[in-house]
Protein backbone atom coordinates (compact mmCIF):
# COMPACT_ATOMS: atom_id res chain seq x y z
CA UNK A 1 0.00 0.00 0.00
CA UNK A 2 1.32 3.55 -0.85
CA UNK A 3 2.23 5.59 2.04
CA UNK A 4 0.29 9.02 3.10
CA UNK A 5 3.42 10.89 1.43
CA UNK A 6 2.09 9.89 -2.29
CA UNK A 7 -1.27 11.84 -1.45
CA UNK A 8 1.00 15.21 -0.74
CA UNK A 9 1.09 15.65 -4.31
CA UNK A 10 -2.63 16.40 -3.83
CA UNK A 11 -2.00 19.12 -1.58
CA UNK A 12 -0.10 22.02 -1.67
CA UNK A 13 2.88 23.25 0.42
CA UNK A 14 2.86 26.02 3.22
CA UNK A 15 3.68 29.42 1.41
CA UNK A 16 3.22 32.54 2.95
CA UNK A 17 -0.15 33.00 1.39
CA UNK A 18 -1.39 30.01 3.46
CA UNK A 19 0.39 32.02 6.34
CA UNK A 20 -1.78 35.13 5.36
CA UNK A 21 -5.01 32.95 5.09
CA UNK A 22 -4.92 30.95 8.26
CA UNK A 23 -8.08 32.05 8.83
CA UNK A 24 -10.44 30.95 6.12
CA UNK A 25 -11.88 33.94 4.33
CA UNK A 26 -15.68 33.81 2.95
CA UNK A 27 -16.06 35.54 -0.54
CA UNK A 28 -19.00 35.72 -2.82
CA UNK A 29 -19.79 35.32 -6.18
CA UNK A 30 -22.79 35.22 -8.75
CA UNK A 31 -23.14 32.08 -10.23
CA UNK A 32 -24.87 31.85 -13.59
CA UNK A 33 -24.61 27.94 -13.24
CA UNK A 34 -26.69 28.53 -9.50
CA UNK A 35 -29.32 30.78 -10.90
CA UNK A 36 -30.37 27.93 -13.24
CA UNK A 37 -30.64 25.58 -10.94
CA UNK A 38 -32.41 27.94 -8.05
CA UNK A 39 -34.89 28.01 -10.86
CA UNK A 40 -36.19 24.37 -11.13
CA UNK A 41 -35.84 24.23 -7.14
CA UNK A 42 -38.27 27.08 -7.40
CA UNK A 43 -40.61 25.68 -9.67
CA UNK A 44 -40.79 22.11 -8.26
CA UNK A 45 -41.02 19.89 -5.82
CA UNK A 46 -39.77 16.94 -3.58
CA UNK A 47 -36.48 16.86 -5.80
CA UNK A 48 -33.41 15.11 -4.47
CA UNK A 49 -29.88 17.25 -4.69
CA UNK A 50 -26.89 15.79 -3.94
CA UNK A 51 -24.32 18.25 -3.18
CA UNK A 52 -20.78 16.63 -3.56
CA UNK A 53 -18.66 19.17 -1.90
CA UNK A 54 -17.56 19.51 1.72
CA UNK A 55 -20.64 19.58 3.99
CA UNK A 56 -22.64 22.57 4.15
CA UNK A 57 -25.11 23.43 6.34
CA UNK A 58 -25.72 26.35 3.92
CA UNK A 59 -26.76 24.20 1.17
CA UNK A 60 -28.47 21.63 3.69
CA UNK A 61 -30.70 24.55 4.29
CA UNK A 62 -31.26 26.05 0.89
CA UNK A 63 -32.20 22.73 -0.17
CA UNK A 64 -34.80 21.70 2.42
CA UNK A 65 -36.50 25.23 2.79
CA UNK A 66 -37.31 24.53 -0.88
CA UNK A 67 -38.61 21.42 0.54
CA UNK A 68 -36.22 19.52 -1.38
CA UNK A 69 -34.50 16.73 -0.13
CA UNK A 70 -30.61 16.84 0.47
CA UNK A 71 -27.85 14.68 0.11
CA UNK A 72 -24.53 15.15 0.97
CA UNK A 73 -21.09 12.84 -0.13
CA UNK A 74 -18.02 14.73 0.39
CA UNK A 75 -15.66 12.78 -2.83
CA UNK A 76 -12.88 14.92 -2.84
CA UNK A 77 -12.04 14.27 1.11
CA UNK A 78 -12.91 10.13 0.27
CA UNK A 79 -10.68 10.13 -2.58
CA UNK A 80 -7.88 10.59 -0.47
CA UNK A 81 -8.63 8.40 1.82
CA UNK A 82 -4.95 6.09 2.18
CA UNK A 83 -6.50 2.77 1.74
CA UNK A 84 -7.89 3.69 -1.86
CA UNK A 85 -4.02 4.09 -2.87
CA UNK A 86 -2.72 1.11 -5.18
CA UNK A 87 0.94 0.56 -5.94
CA UNK A 88 1.86 -0.55 -9.44
CA UNK A 89 4.05 -0.51 -12.05
CA UNK A 90 3.25 2.86 -13.28
CA UNK A 91 3.74 3.62 -10.13
CA UNK A 92 1.00 5.29 -6.95
CA UNK A 93 -2.81 5.77 -8.30
CA UNK A 94 -5.84 5.26 -6.61
CA UNK A 95 -8.20 2.18 -7.10
CA UNK A 96 -11.10 3.30 -8.80
CA UNK A 97 -13.19 0.25 -8.93
CA UNK A 98 -12.82 0.37 -4.92
CA UNK A 99 -13.26 3.91 -4.74
CA UNK A 100 -16.95 3.43 -6.51
CA UNK A 101 -17.68 0.40 -4.34
CA UNK A 102 -17.22 2.73 -1.21
CA UNK A 103 -18.82 5.78 -2.58
CA UNK A 104 -22.01 6.99 -4.69
CA UNK A 105 -23.16 3.94 -3.81
CA UNK A 106 -27.11 5.15 -4.51
CA UNK A 107 -29.86 3.56 -7.01
CA UNK A 108 -29.85 4.72 -10.51
CA UNK A 109 -32.27 7.55 -11.22
CA UNK A 110 -32.21 8.73 -7.82
CA UNK A 111 -31.58 12.58 -7.82
CA UNK A 112 -32.78 15.59 -9.74
CA UNK A 113 -30.03 17.60 -9.24
CA UNK A 114 -26.66 17.05 -8.60
CA UNK A 115 -23.78 19.34 -7.84
CA UNK A 116 -20.49 18.47 -8.42
CA UNK A 117 -18.63 22.02 -7.96
CA UNK A 118 -14.32 21.67 -8.66
CA UNK A 119 -14.11 18.45 -8.23
CA UNK A 120 -13.07 17.18 -11.47
CA UNK A 121 -9.86 19.92 -10.92
CA UNK A 122 -8.76 18.49 -7.85
CA UNK A 123 -9.56 14.89 -7.98
CA UNK A 124 -6.91 12.34 -8.81
CA UNK A 125 -7.08 11.50 -12.50
CA UNK A 126 -8.12 7.89 -12.64
CA UNK A 127 -10.93 8.82 -10.62
CA UNK A 128 -12.91 11.66 -12.54
CA UNK A 129 -14.30 9.55 -15.90
CA UNK A 130 -15.56 6.81 -13.60
CA UNK A 131 -17.33 9.05 -11.01
CA UNK A 132 -18.81 11.37 -14.34
CA UNK A 133 -20.19 7.67 -15.79
CA UNK A 134 -21.80 6.65 -12.24
CA UNK A 135 -23.35 10.12 -11.71
CA UNK A 136 -24.93 9.50 -15.32
CA UNK A 137 -26.53 6.78 -13.98
CA UNK A 138 -27.67 8.10 -10.63
CA UNK A 139 -29.24 11.14 -12.38
CA UNK A 140 -33.01 10.86 -13.40
CA UNK A 141 -33.55 11.85 -17.37
CA UNK A 142 -32.94 15.66 -17.74
CA UNK A 143 -31.59 15.68 -14.43
CA UNK A 144 -29.25 18.64 -14.09
CA UNK A 145 -25.40 19.07 -13.15
CA UNK A 146 -23.24 21.46 -11.98
CA UNK A 147 -19.63 21.71 -12.21
CA UNK A 148 -16.49 24.29 -12.00
CA UNK A 149 -13.85 24.35 -14.29
CA UNK A 150 -10.72 26.54 -14.21
CA UNK A 151 -9.69 28.15 -17.20
CA UNK A 152 -5.78 27.93 -18.49
CA UNK A 153 -5.22 31.32 -16.83
CA UNK A 154 -5.61 29.50 -13.36
CA UNK A 155 -1.99 28.27 -11.72
CA UNK A 156 -1.44 25.06 -9.76
CA UNK A 157 -1.82 27.63 -6.59
CA UNK A 158 -5.49 28.43 -7.01
CA UNK A 159 -7.51 28.23 -3.67
CA UNK A 160 -9.58 24.90 -3.35
CA UNK A 161 -13.18 26.34 -2.58
CA UNK A 162 -16.07 25.15 -0.97
CA UNK A 163 -19.56 26.55 -1.89
CA UNK A 164 -22.34 27.62 0.32
CA UNK A 165 -25.37 28.75 -1.71
CA UNK A 166 -26.57 31.77 -0.25
CA UNK A 167 -29.04 33.55 -2.81
CA UNK A 168 -31.03 32.32 -5.95
CA UNK A 169 -28.19 33.15 -7.90
CA UNK A 170 -25.31 33.94 -5.25
CA UNK A 171 -22.57 31.85 -3.66
CA UNK A 172 -20.53 32.18 -0.40
CA UNK A 173 -16.95 31.03 -1.08
CA UNK A 174 -14.39 29.47 1.41
CA UNK A 175 -10.68 27.89 0.99
CA UNK A 176 -11.36 24.05 1.79
CA UNK A 177 -8.32 23.01 3.89
CA UNK A 178 -8.72 19.49 6.01
CA UNK A 179 -5.76 17.24 7.36
CA UNK A 180 -5.30 13.42 5.90
CA UNK A 181 -5.87 10.55 8.25
CA UNK A 182 -3.55 9.93 10.60
CA UNK A 183 -1.85 13.91 10.24
CA UNK A 184 -2.76 16.84 11.93
CA UNK A 185 -1.53 19.63 9.93
CA UNK A 186 -4.67 21.05 7.82
CA UNK A 187 -3.58 21.37 4.12
CA UNK A 188 -5.26 23.19 0.72
CA UNK A 189 -5.54 20.44 -2.01
CA UNK A 190 -4.04 21.54 -5.33
CA UNK A 191 -5.06 22.01 -8.70
CA UNK A 192 -4.44 18.98 -10.94
CA UNK A 193 -4.81 19.95 -14.31
CA UNK A 194 -6.68 22.25 -16.52
CA UNK A 195 -9.27 20.61 -18.30
CA UNK A 196 -9.73 22.47 -21.90
CA UNK A 197 -13.24 22.68 -23.76
CA UNK A 198 -13.14 19.89 -25.79
CA UNK A 199 -12.08 17.86 -22.69
CA UNK A 200 -15.08 19.28 -21.16
CA UNK A 201 -17.37 18.17 -23.63
CA UNK A 202 -15.68 14.63 -24.01
CA UNK A 203 -16.07 13.95 -20.38
CA UNK A 204 -20.06 14.70 -20.46
CA UNK A 205 -20.16 12.74 -24.00
CA UNK A 206 -23.37 10.81 -22.78
CA UNK A 207 -25.07 13.61 -21.24
CA UNK A 208 -28.24 15.31 -23.77
CA UNK A 209 -26.47 19.01 -23.44
CA UNK A 210 -23.98 20.80 -22.21
CA UNK A 211 -24.28 24.81 -21.50
CA UNK A 212 -20.95 26.77 -20.51
CA UNK A 213 -20.98 29.71 -18.98
CA UNK A 214 -18.01 31.78 -18.17
CA UNK A 215 -17.26 33.67 -14.97
CA UNK A 216 -14.24 36.54 -14.24
CA UNK A 217 -12.46 34.64 -11.88
CA UNK A 218 -10.84 31.83 -14.18
CA UNK A 219 -13.54 29.45 -13.88
CA UNK A 220 -15.84 28.01 -16.75
CA UNK A 221 -19.41 27.02 -15.15
CA UNK A 222 -20.94 24.13 -16.92
CA UNK A 223 -24.36 22.46 -16.47
CA UNK A 224 -25.01 19.66 -18.05
CA UNK A 225 -28.61 17.54 -18.47
CA UNK A 226 -28.72 14.23 -18.47
CA UNK B 1 -13.30 17.88 25.10
CA UNK B 2 -15.47 17.71 28.51
CA UNK B 3 -18.50 15.45 29.06
CA UNK B 4 -21.85 17.68 29.11
CA UNK B 5 -22.32 18.37 32.87
CA UNK B 6 -26.04 17.31 34.09
CA UNK B 7 -27.65 16.20 36.84
CA UNK B 8 -28.17 12.29 35.01
CA UNK B 9 -25.62 11.55 32.91
CA UNK B 10 -24.62 8.06 31.62
CA UNK B 11 -21.08 8.16 30.75
CA UNK B 12 -19.35 5.38 28.10
CA UNK B 13 -15.50 5.58 28.69
CA UNK B 14 -12.99 5.39 26.29
CA UNK B 15 -11.64 2.11 26.79
CA UNK B 16 -15.29 0.53 27.07
CA UNK B 17 -16.67 -1.69 24.19
CA UNK B 18 -20.52 -2.33 24.17
CA UNK B 19 -22.32 -4.57 21.38
CA UNK B 20 -26.02 -4.75 22.13
CA UNK B 21 -29.28 -2.72 22.70
CA UNK B 22 -29.07 1.08 24.73
CA UNK B 23 -31.88 2.15 26.05
CA UNK B 24 -33.03 4.79 29.31
CA UNK B 25 -34.51 7.72 30.84
CA UNK B 26 -31.05 9.56 30.98
CA UNK B 27 -28.63 11.59 28.98
CA UNK B 28 -26.05 9.91 27.82
CA UNK B 29 -22.02 10.33 26.78
CA UNK B 30 -20.32 8.23 24.52
CA UNK B 31 -16.53 8.03 24.22
CA UNK B 32 -15.92 4.18 23.68
CA UNK B 33 -17.51 1.91 21.13
CA UNK B 34 -20.97 1.20 20.48
CA UNK B 35 -22.10 -1.73 18.00
CA UNK B 36 -25.95 -2.20 17.93
CA UNK B 37 -28.35 0.71 18.78
CA UNK B 38 -29.19 3.48 21.17
CA UNK B 39 -32.72 4.83 21.98
CA UNK B 40 -32.85 7.27 24.18
CA UNK B 41 -35.83 9.56 22.75
CA UNK B 42 -36.27 12.01 25.25
CA UNK B 43 -32.65 12.71 26.27
CA UNK B 44 -29.44 13.55 24.82
CA UNK B 45 -26.58 11.37 23.50
CA UNK B 46 -23.26 13.23 23.45
CA UNK B 47 -20.93 11.38 21.10
CA UNK B 48 -17.50 12.60 22.10
CA UNK B 49 -14.00 12.88 20.48
CA UNK B 50 -13.07 9.45 20.76
CA UNK B 51 -16.59 7.62 20.15
CA UNK B 52 -16.77 5.10 17.88
CA UNK B 53 -20.68 4.38 17.07
CA UNK B 54 -21.56 1.79 14.44
CA UNK B 55 -25.28 2.15 15.57
CA UNK B 56 -28.76 3.54 14.55
CA UNK B 57 -29.13 6.11 17.07
CA UNK B 58 -32.39 8.02 18.49
CA UNK B 59 -32.56 10.67 21.24
CA UNK B 60 -34.02 14.54 21.48
CA UNK B 61 -30.85 15.95 21.18
CA UNK B 62 -27.21 14.58 19.30
CA UNK B 63 -24.32 15.84 19.45
CA UNK B 64 -21.09 14.07 17.49
CA UNK B 65 -17.65 14.93 17.77
CA UNK B 66 -16.16 11.51 16.81
CA UNK B 67 -17.04 8.91 14.21
CA UNK B 68 -20.99 7.32 13.60
CA UNK B 69 -21.69 4.79 11.11
CA UNK B 70 -25.56 4.85 11.10
CA UNK B 71 -28.32 6.39 10.90
CA UNK B 72 -29.04 9.51 13.41
CA UNK B 73 -32.41 10.83 14.60
CA UNK B 74 -33.04 13.58 17.17
CA UNK B 75 -36.39 14.89 17.52
CA UNK B 76 -34.84 18.49 18.31
CA UNK B 77 -31.39 19.46 17.28
CA UNK B 78 -28.20 17.55 15.72
CA UNK B 79 -24.57 19.14 16.44
CA UNK B 80 -22.31 17.89 14.10
CA UNK B 81 -19.01 19.13 15.61
CA UNK B 82 -15.62 20.02 13.31
CA UNK B 83 -14.54 16.32 14.19
CA UNK B 84 -17.53 14.66 13.17
CA UNK B 85 -17.25 11.93 10.80
CA UNK B 86 -21.07 10.43 9.94
CA UNK B 87 -21.59 8.40 7.14
CA UNK B 88 -25.41 7.94 7.70
CA UNK B 89 -29.01 9.48 6.86
CA UNK B 90 -29.95 11.86 9.34
CA UNK B 91 -33.36 13.10 10.06
CA UNK B 92 -34.03 16.00 12.54
CA UNK B 93 -36.15 19.24 13.17
CA UNK B 94 -32.92 21.42 13.56
CA UNK B 95 -28.72 20.87 12.28
CA UNK B 96 -25.99 22.33 13.21
CA UNK B 97 -22.67 21.88 11.09
CA UNK B 98 -19.24 23.37 12.23
CA UNK B 99 -16.71 23.93 9.70
CA UNK B 100 -14.46 20.39 9.10
CA UNK B 101 -17.27 18.30 10.13
CA UNK B 102 -17.69 15.32 7.56
CA UNK B 103 -21.32 13.66 6.51
CA UNK B 104 -21.99 11.41 3.81
CA UNK B 105 -25.43 10.48 3.60
CA UNK B 106 -29.48 11.82 3.06
CA UNK B 107 -30.64 15.36 5.49
CA UNK B 108 -33.86 14.91 6.17
CA UNK B 109 -34.85 18.02 7.79
CA UNK B 110 -38.84 17.40 9.78
CA UNK B 111 -40.32 20.83 9.92
CA UNK B 112 -42.65 21.83 13.27
CA UNK B 113 -45.00 24.43 12.58
CA UNK B 114 -43.13 25.59 9.51
CA UNK B 115 -40.01 25.90 11.55
CA UNK B 116 -36.87 24.49 10.30
CA UNK B 117 -33.29 25.50 9.81
CA UNK B 118 -30.09 24.17 9.58
CA UNK B 119 -26.77 26.74 11.08
CA UNK B 120 -23.21 26.49 10.46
Amino acid sequence: MASVSNLMKFFRSSSNQDAASATPQKLSRRSSGVGEISRVLNSQEGLCVLDIGATSANNIRYFTDHGHKSYSDDLLRASLEPGLRVQDEAGASVDSKKFLDENLVYPNGQFDIVLLWNLPDYMEESLVKPTIDRLWSQLKPGGLLLAFFHTRDAGPDSTCYRYHVTGTDMLEMQQVKFALPGQSEKRSPRLQRVFNNRHIENLFHDFASIKFFLARDNIREVLVVR
Amino acid sequence: MDAPQSGELARVGKSVVIKGEISGSEDLYVDGAIEGSIDLRSHSVTIGPNGKVKASVSAKSIVVQGKVDGSLTASDRLDLRKTAVVTGDVTTQRIAIEEGAFLKGKVDIQKEAGKGTATS
